[in-house]
């Protein structure tokens, strides 16, 4: 309803540890709430700590997988698989039922 | 304890090498530390000290060994961390961020979490911190509340996995600190901790009770793998400097070798008794009743040994420092001279509070900063006073071992109210630790008190067996031969009246004796007149009767001559002498 959340452009980072089972789940699941909800208008950045640890410890990551939602700012985090989608769309300040239609 | 003899120990101790915690008194009860390169269970309640202890076992690498160390908050803001422990003489705020680095890895309370998370971020965002500073030394403090997250148990324990292999895998010597409820098996019983002290190598448990209303710290192993350690639980102090582990007398340490050098007791009679004094670096124990002049006895050694030059501390427990110097001036110790010249250091017990290990850290502290030779605990009873009797009999028992392991000779009153002191000891037990046990008691005879002293014990040392008789004067303590009489100890007005009465009694039999040769001599004399006097009056008789018996046989002779000369002139007709 709401014509602000429409042109808003996302930008993500999702810091993971490794190929685990997390990992993937984090990943499936942040592109699956994008395409449904954020189509052509979110970038996603994976990272894994392991690769870059001194990024994690900039931001400040502690649990894995963190997502980070870079834009629009404040900055906003969520830590876990990312599974229970309503409570991401909720903290991300993602409207399902404007895009969702 | 010197750090070569740490570095001794790092390496004897049977292949697992030693991280020295730098932790007063712990690193002497493992040996030289927390095992090297592995990791290390510290478990307590509520403000057990567990961020204390972990916290100094990084600043001390940091600042001593150059082994750089990184604190994982988990509870608290590093900020309020450094603030915290600012009291500590550690220097955080200097070290921090130069060798010792706090990551701030508290949960954000509004922190939003979908789905299953790791603690991956975390060691990846520590590996790069490692590795910039080349950090030797980590500390977890309170995983449990980062734990508490992971909702489900399996998940929870793979994390601890999880770090577990990623400290092994660093090398990194690691104190992971947990919750513990107020009985160390509560929360350790629990998952994750319960495996989680299997999985390390070492694991501590810290404790605070309180007894009797005395706040108690206590501290135990529980584990170390390939290491010997003291298993019994240790109380300790938190003090200015950290923590002060108490440690037993470890069996082979390096002792003070025993002195044979006498030091005077102040009191010279009593030296005369002990044969030269109290040996150097003894532990010499008062015992009696209040008011048996133990105080003043403590105050002549204290005024001997700071004559001789010896830094002395006298800890009063019943007054104050300056009121035993007042009160001891009356009997002719002057301590005031000592204590204005800094030679004495009059410390007030009184003012020290909390439990009876509290007041041996302070004591010890004491000691080592005013370098004390000589030691006086007024009375050492005290300490039973301030928390159980057991922990209190522990605490003398320690510092009369640390004393003589310092070299220093210590001198304790201790009070007995009981009237036969033997029967079980002096109430700390402590008269077993003592080298020599003086007793005190007096009598109380005819109006009078009177103090009376003999030496209990006094090992490697003739000793007399005596009692004496102390006299308080203003020149000073001097003792006194007692007077024993028919069994009976006198003492005082009693011994001096009676010993005068005895004098007397002596004269007037010395005068009887003299009376009685004289009277002997008398009657002998007058006897010899006699006998003399009878001999005469025999001799006398004697010659009488020999006069008798010649004038009788003369008188018979006459007699028939006279008869036969009458025959003859009458013709010899004897019948006519019968005619009418």
């Amino acid at each position: 309803m709401s014509p602000r959340t429409t042109s808003v452009w996302f930008r993500f980072r999702l810091y993971i540890a490794g190929h685990t089972a997390n990992s993937a789940r984090a990943i499936g699941n942040l592109k699956a709430i994008c395409r449904k909800y954020l189509p052509q208008r979110h970038e996603i950045e994976v990272v894994d700590v392991f690769e870059h640890p001194a990024r994690a410890l900039t931001d400040g990551i502690m649990m894995t997988p963190t997502l980070l939602r870079v834009e629009p700012s404040p900055p906003i985090r969520i830590v876990g698989s990312l599974s229970a989608t309503p409570v991401v769309l909720e903290t991300l300040q993602i409207l399902p039922d404007v895009d969702a239609k | 304890m010197p750090t070569e003899l740490h570095e001794l120990q790092t390496v004897l101790a049977d292949g697992v090498t030693k991280a020295a915690t730098g932790l007063a008194g712990f690193d002497e009860i493992t040996g030289g530390g927390l095992p090297r390169g592995r990791t290390t269970l510290l478990s307590g309640g509520p403000g057990s000290g567990k961020t204390i202890f972990a916290t100094e076992f990084l600043v001390h690498g940091a600042r001593n060994l150059a082994e750089p160390g990184i604190f994982v908050a988990f509870e608290e803001s590093p900020d309020r961390i450094v603030s915290n422990f600012a009291a500590f003489d550690w220097d955080l705020a200097r070290l921090r961020n130069t060798s010792l680095f706090f990551l701030d890895a508290q949960p954000a309370p509004d922190l939003i979490q979908s789905g299953e998370f790791d603690l991956g971020g975390m060691l990846a965002s520590i590996e790069a911190q490692s590795t910039l500073i080349g950090a030797r030394r980590i500390v977890f403090d309170a995983l449990d509340i980062v734990l508490a997250l992971i909702k489900d148990p399996t998940a929870r324990r793979q994390e601890v996995y999880r770090l577990h292999h990623w400290l092994l895998k660093q090398n990194l010597t690691a104190i992971i600190t947990a919750k513990a409820g107020g009985d160390e098996t509560s929360a350790l019983g629990s998952p994750p901790f319960g495996f989680m002290s299997f999985m390390v190598d070492c694991a501590v448990v810290l404790n605070h009770r309180v007894s009797q209303g005395v706040s108690q710290r206590n501290l135990r192993i529980q584990k170390f793998r390939g290491s010997a350690f003291d298993e019994d639980e240790a109380p300790f102090v938190v003090g200015e400097r950290g923590f002060d582990v108490a440690i037993a007398r470890t069996l082979g340490g390096v002792d003070m070798a025993p002195s044979s050098e006498r030091v005077s007791s102040g009191v010279g009679r009593l030296d005369t008794m002990l044969g030269g004094g109290f040996y150097r670096g003894a532990c010499i124990l008062a015992t009696g009743m209040p008011g048996t002049a133990k105080t003043t006895l403590s105050g002549a050694f204290a005024e001997a040994a700071c004559r001789r030059g010896e830094n002395t501390l006298f800890v009063s427990f019943d007054s104050d420092g300056a009121e035993v110097v007042r009160n001891l001036q009356s009997v002719g110790i002057h301590l005031g001279r000592f204590e204005t010249e800094g030679r004495l250091r009059m410390v007030s017990a009184r003012t020290i509070t909390g439990s009876a290990e509290t007041l041996m850290v302070r004591i010890k502290t004491l000691a080592k900063d005013h370098a004390a030779r000589c030691l006086v605990i007024d009375p050492v009873s005290a300490f039973s006073s301030s928390g159980n009797e057991l922990t209190a009999r522990n605490v003398a028992e320690r510092l009369v071992d640390w004393a003589k392991s310092q070299g220093i000779t210590i001198f304790c009153t201790s009070l007995v109210d009981d009237v036969n002191p033997f029967r079980s000891g002096t109430p700390l037990q402590i008269s077993n630790l003592a080298d020599t046990w003086i007793h005190l008691n007096y009598l109380v005879q005819a109006g009078e008190r009177n103090r009376g002293m003999s030496i209990v014990k006094s090992r490697g040392t003739a000793h007399s067996n005596q009692m004496r008789e102390l006299i308080l004067s203003d020149e000073g303590v001097t003792l006194a031969d007692i007077y024993t009489a028919g069994g009976e100890v006198l003492m005082g007005t009693l011994r001096w009246e009676k010993e005068s009465a005895a004098r007397m009694a002596e004269d007037i039999a010395d005068v009887a004796s003299q009376l009685k040769s004289v009277s002997l001599d008398a009657e002998e004399a007058i006897l010899e007149v006699r006998a003399k006097s009878l001999q005469t009056e025999l001799q006398a008789k004697q010659v009488e009767k020999k006069l008798h018996t010649r004038i009788a046989e003369t008188r018979e002779k006459e007699r028939s001559r006279g008869r036969r000369h009458l025959g003859e002139l009458r013709g010899a007709d004897s019948i006519e002498s019968d005619s009418p």
